[in-house]
């Protein structure tokens, strides 16, 4: 903490209800009304089907039926264990690798190569990485190719289910690569306030080792601010579609994908089972939240216990660097699954068990370059407005706080994840109904909108903390010196938080190409993008088609993230100087 | 993917009455080709497979320069998902607006928005390239039995072929009564796509024309009496296989291109699909080595015809022609029957085409790749679509842990 914002802690804050603009103080109200009305159409839109409820199918009365329906599919039972197994497991896993990887590692940050690494995969669609991590844990894929024949004797892959297979393994493996860097990320930042080092060294001095003091001292500390991107991680683990197409299996597959599979079949009747799965799949990621929040109930009391206790462990140490030797095993998994989609898009025949392509070809990328084009700009475009309508509205938001001296409290920040906590599938229908009412389904406008919906809360997040953190005697100096609220946004503030403001837009960005769903519903599916593009691709299983636009895919985000790096250095002469932070 | 149909239904049927349908009358060709100047066409089409997303970049590329049309393709996972926008536009009242101008259709989707009168036509005879087809095939006048009556445009013909890799296996089953014993000897080398899929019914349909009682029950509507009878020979026929197919018979392949990608990988040697020019065109690719071969089975295979149909809302029905002629024409017939592109037969009477335009139609015959032609010969017609959705439901409820 510098100096400053020690100072500003303890000052209070400095209202100035009386210079600030009429409309900013609509902002927080605007930006809530923008994401939370067609969330709450969409999911109301989806609860009435449910019911039997869709007059323009002339159903009219209420009834359970579509729950009856819904029982009655076949496969129903197993889809939904599957679904729970699935991403319970990637969640716990995904939070205790990361938990014991940050312990082992205490107050040291995570390796060169592992960071490295990690920007790519936290980058990368999930689409995109589903596909390669398939291709890398199939039986005939590159870990097995790796191994054969020399070591197994395979001259043909063996016919074990390691993708795709019934339990959902593949998938929770996939989930828990893409999931840890966001996890580390979410904790580094938290650990950022905390005097991790004054406290460890503090412990250690009364015996206890790294690992130990850690997990007792600092995990109770930060725990709270990790509470919603957990949750974040587990609503999206037991929804997730488009990773769960390629991993998971399909006989049957997950919730999410047979509520999709019904939604889009020619049988009108199967509409009504199919709003039932959506909101039983929300009901299922409420009741997991709820069961995780007794969970850290129950386990805050052992722990207690536990900690007053004083005990020693030993083998925690041992938990923990083996944890954090899982991260690096894992992140290297989801580098390579990267790397082999890039070779997959330039291989020209490529049998098991050969390890590399036998030759190597641009066909594809020139066959490609063309169809590229369109999908690349309608992404472009697309994440370009979200993102800068999100940053507005952030901005708005932030500068309205700063002005008014009313903080965001906790319970607020919970209506800025709604969008991150409800299934897409639960609300993404209704959402269309609202879009249809207003004649804009189809569009580029109604893309726009439902990517807003989940690039809001990242920019936000992303961006909140830097600009409450800006020492706040730069902005008095200036109103003092006669300069206008408006005047000390645009001069002051902005050019030096520029590096923040870039990075959440590419954040935005990067959510925005992320995007699947959305867009096949919001944009009627006649907006392509690339990801869209890549996941109807991957149904073809053409993987050099895919790579290609999974690459690009990829390396659109990086690209921001770059821009977001580089532009400030460019700038900082005709700006004035940042100040430490 | 296409969405929510029903919900389009729910909010705009309410709001709008259904209006009544409007015969769009197109009197003459240079009338409709003036009306398609210009004209944007929103062409619905299965988007998995790149050599066709090729073909279509190429066919917009022609239209756009010949009858300034401009072409684009609204890629679908699955066509069913253009069906259900339709019915859904319908039931929203949305009559004239509608969101497609052009789908490659046939079998249950065709049936499906033919019989609830959502296909515009018929218009296929206005073509002035109609005259073109080769009327004597069957499988152009019946789509799965459904007369055509020119509400779809044919543009390409399909046959249920099996293509198998020659480096691992030197002989395949070439009777449906062959494949338990084949996959016995084979286990896990064989599969085909799940049942949502249009191959993977195909697959099952082929065993259900072969061991049923009395085929000629498939040609008409299906009853649960009729199912019961035709389907009892399969169900056993189908215990049999199933534990020695790929993965055990507990997944399958999400469809015929992600199925090449398991034969290119090496994970099973023998794989049906609906080109019998695919094997040749995906060696010419690189994407599966130069030892596969494609073969028929003796008795024949289902066949049928791809086609093009206008929904009856379609906002651009003239630019939607003047595509469909173009899919008809000589040039783009011949460029489709070209192995890079797709690969196949043509819909049209050679006899009918000058001997400059019967020159480019090349015969393929001698491409090791490609099945015999004399084995091409033998078609049997697809069942009544009531069959596939009955087989498929079946199926699901049999198979479904």
């Amino acid at each position: 903490m510098t100096n400053g914002e020690a100072l500003a802690a303890q000052l209070p804050p400095a209202p100035d209800r009386r210079r600030s603009h009429g409309w900013l103080r609509y902002a927080p109200w605007a930006t809530v009304a923008l994401f939370l009305v067609p969330i709450g159409a969409g999911v109301l839109g989806t609860a009435l089907p449910a019911f039997g409820w869709l007059p323009g199918l002339q159903r009219r009365h209420w009834t359970l039926a579509p729950w009856r329906a819904l029982w009655a599919q076949p496969g129903i039972g197993t889809a939904i264990g599957l679904t729970l197994t699935s991403g319970l497991s990637a969640t716990i896993l995904a939070v205790a690798l990361v938990f014991g990887c940050c312990a082992h590692l205490a107050q040291r940050p995570p390796g060169r190569m592992v960071r490295g690494l990690m920007g790519p995969i936290l980058a990368a669609p999930h689409a995109a990485m589903a596909i390669g991590v398939a291709f890398l844990l199939a039986p005939s894929g590159w870990i097995v190719r790796l191994l054969s024949p020399w070591l197994t004797g395979w001259h043909q892959p063996p016919d074990i289910a390691t993708v795709q297979d019934p339990y959902g393994i593949a998938l929770t493996v996939g989930l828990v690569v893409k999931e840890i860097p966001y996890l580390l990320l979410m904790s580094l930042s938290a650990l950022g306030q905390v005097p991790v080092q004054r406290q460890l060294q503090a412990a250690a001095a009364l015996g206890y080792g790294r690992t130990n003091a850690w997990l007792k001292l600092v995990l109770p500390q930060i725990y709270a601010q990790l509470r919603l991107p957990i949750y974040a991680v587990l609503a999206y683990a037991l929804s997730v579609v488009d990773m769960a197409l390629i991993l998971g299996p399909g006989n049957p597959p997950t919730l999410s994908v047979l509520a999709l599979r019904w939604f889009s079949s020619p049988h009108v009747r199967l509409y009504f089972p199919a709003a039932a799965a959506a909101l039983l799949q929300l009901g299922i990621v409420v009741a997991s939240i709820a069961v995780w929040r007794a969970g850290e109930v129950l386990i805050g009391r052992l722990a207690r216990r536990w900690i007053a206790r004083g005990a020693r462990h030993s083998v925690l140490g041992a938990l923990a660097a083996l944890a954090r030797g899982l991260v690096g095993g894992l992140t290297l998994l989801g580098a390579a699954s990267l790397l082999a989609l890039a070779v997959w898009s330039v291989a020209a025949g490529w049998r098991f068990p050969d390890l590399l392509p036998q030759r190597c070809s641009a066909a594809v990328w020139r066959q490609q370059a063309g169809t590229l084009l369109w999908p690349l700009s309608t992404t472009l475009l697309v994440a370009a407005a979200a993102s800068a309508v999100a940053l507005l509205l952030v901005l708005a938001c932030l500068e309205q706080e700063q002005r008014s001296g009313i903080q965001v409290r906790s319970r607020a920040l919970w209506l800025l994840y709604v969008p991150l906590l409800v299934p897409q599938i639960a609300f993404l229908f209704g959402t269309q109904v609202l879009f249809t009412l207003l004649r804009l389904d189809g569009t580029l406008l109604a893309v726009i909108w439902s990517h807003l919906l989940f690039v809001l809360p990242y920019v936000f997040l992303s961006l909140a903390d830097p600009w409450r953190a800006l020492d706040p005697r730069y902005a008095r100096t200036a109103l003092a010196l006669g300069a206008s609220p408006g005047r000390v946004f645009l001069r002051i503030k902005l050019p030096l938080l520029l590096r923040p403001v870039l990075v959440a837009a590419a954040i935005g960005v990067a959510v925005s190409v992320d995007q699947y769903l959305p867009t096949i519903f919001a944009g009627a599916g006649r907006v392509v993008t690339l990801t869209t593009e890549a996941v109807t691709l991957a149904s073809g299983g053409d993987r050099r088609v895919t790579g290609v636009f999974a690459v690009v895919q990829s390396v659109l985000p990086l690209a921001g993230y770059g821009l977001a790096v580089l532009v400030p250095r460019f700038t900082r002469g005709t700006w004035p100087a940042r100040s430490g932070s | 993917m296409r969405v929510p149909g029903t919900l389009r239904a729910a909010t705009l049927g309410v709001l709008l009455g259904l209006l009544a349908l409007r015969p769009a009358v197109a009197s003459n060709w240079p009338g409709v080709l003036a009306r398609a100047r210009g004209q944007h066409v929103y062409f619905d089409a299965w988007g998995g497979s790149e050599r066709f997303n090729a073909y279509i970049a190429w066919v917009s590329r022609q239209v756009a320069t010949c009858c300034d049309v401009t072409l684009r393709e609204v890629p679908l996972e699955d066509t069913a998902q253009a069906v259900t926008q339709v019915i859904a536009e319908k039931a929203a009242g949305q009559n004239r607006n509608g969101t497609i101008d052009l789908i490659w259709i046939n079998g249950p989707n065709f049936y499906a928005l033919r019989r609830r009168g959502l296909l515009y036509g018929p218009f296929a005879q206005r073509l002035p390239n109609d005259r073109l087809v080769s009327r004597g095939d069957r499988e152009v006048r019946y789509d799965f039995t459904v007369p055509v009556d020119g509400y779809e445009s044919p543009w390409r013909t399909a046959q249920l072929v099996f293509i198998y890799d020659s480096a691992y296996v030197k002989h395949v089953p070439l009777d449906i009564r062959a494949f338990p014993a084949w996959v016995r000897r084979h286990p896990g080398r064989f599969t085909f796509p799940q049942v949502q899929n249009f191959l993977g019914v195909a697959f099952l349909e082929q065993a259900l024309y072969a061991l049923a009682p009395d085929p000629a029950v498939l040609q008409r509507p299906v009853t649960p009496a009729a199912f019961a009878a035709a389907s009892a020979p399969l169900w056993r026929w189908f215990a049999k296989l199933q534990p020695y197919l790929w993965r055990h018979g507990r997944e399958y392949p999400a469809s015929g291109p992600a199925e090449r990608q398991l034969l290119e990988d090496g994970e099973i040697d023998l794989m049906p699909s609906f080109n019998p020019a695919s094997a040749a065109a995906e060696v010419a690719a690189g994407r599966l080595p130069k030892s596969v071969r494609t073969v028929v089975l003796t008795g024949g295979t289902l066949g049928n015809a791809s086609f093009v149909a206008i929904p009856y809302n379609a906002p651009h029905k003239a630019g939607a022609m003047v595509v469909a002629n173009f899919l008809l024409s000589p040039a783009a017939q011949a460029r489709a029957g070209e192995i890079r592109a797709l690969g196949g037969p043509t819909v049209l009477d050679l006899a009918k085409l000058t001997e400059a335009q019967r020159a480019r139609f090349r015969a393929q015959a001698s491409d090791p790749w490609m099945p015999p032609p004399a084995a091409l010969r033998h078609v049997l017609p697809e069942p009544h679509p009531t069959w596939a959705v009955r087989l498929a439901a079946a199926w699901e409820r049999r198979y479904t842990p």
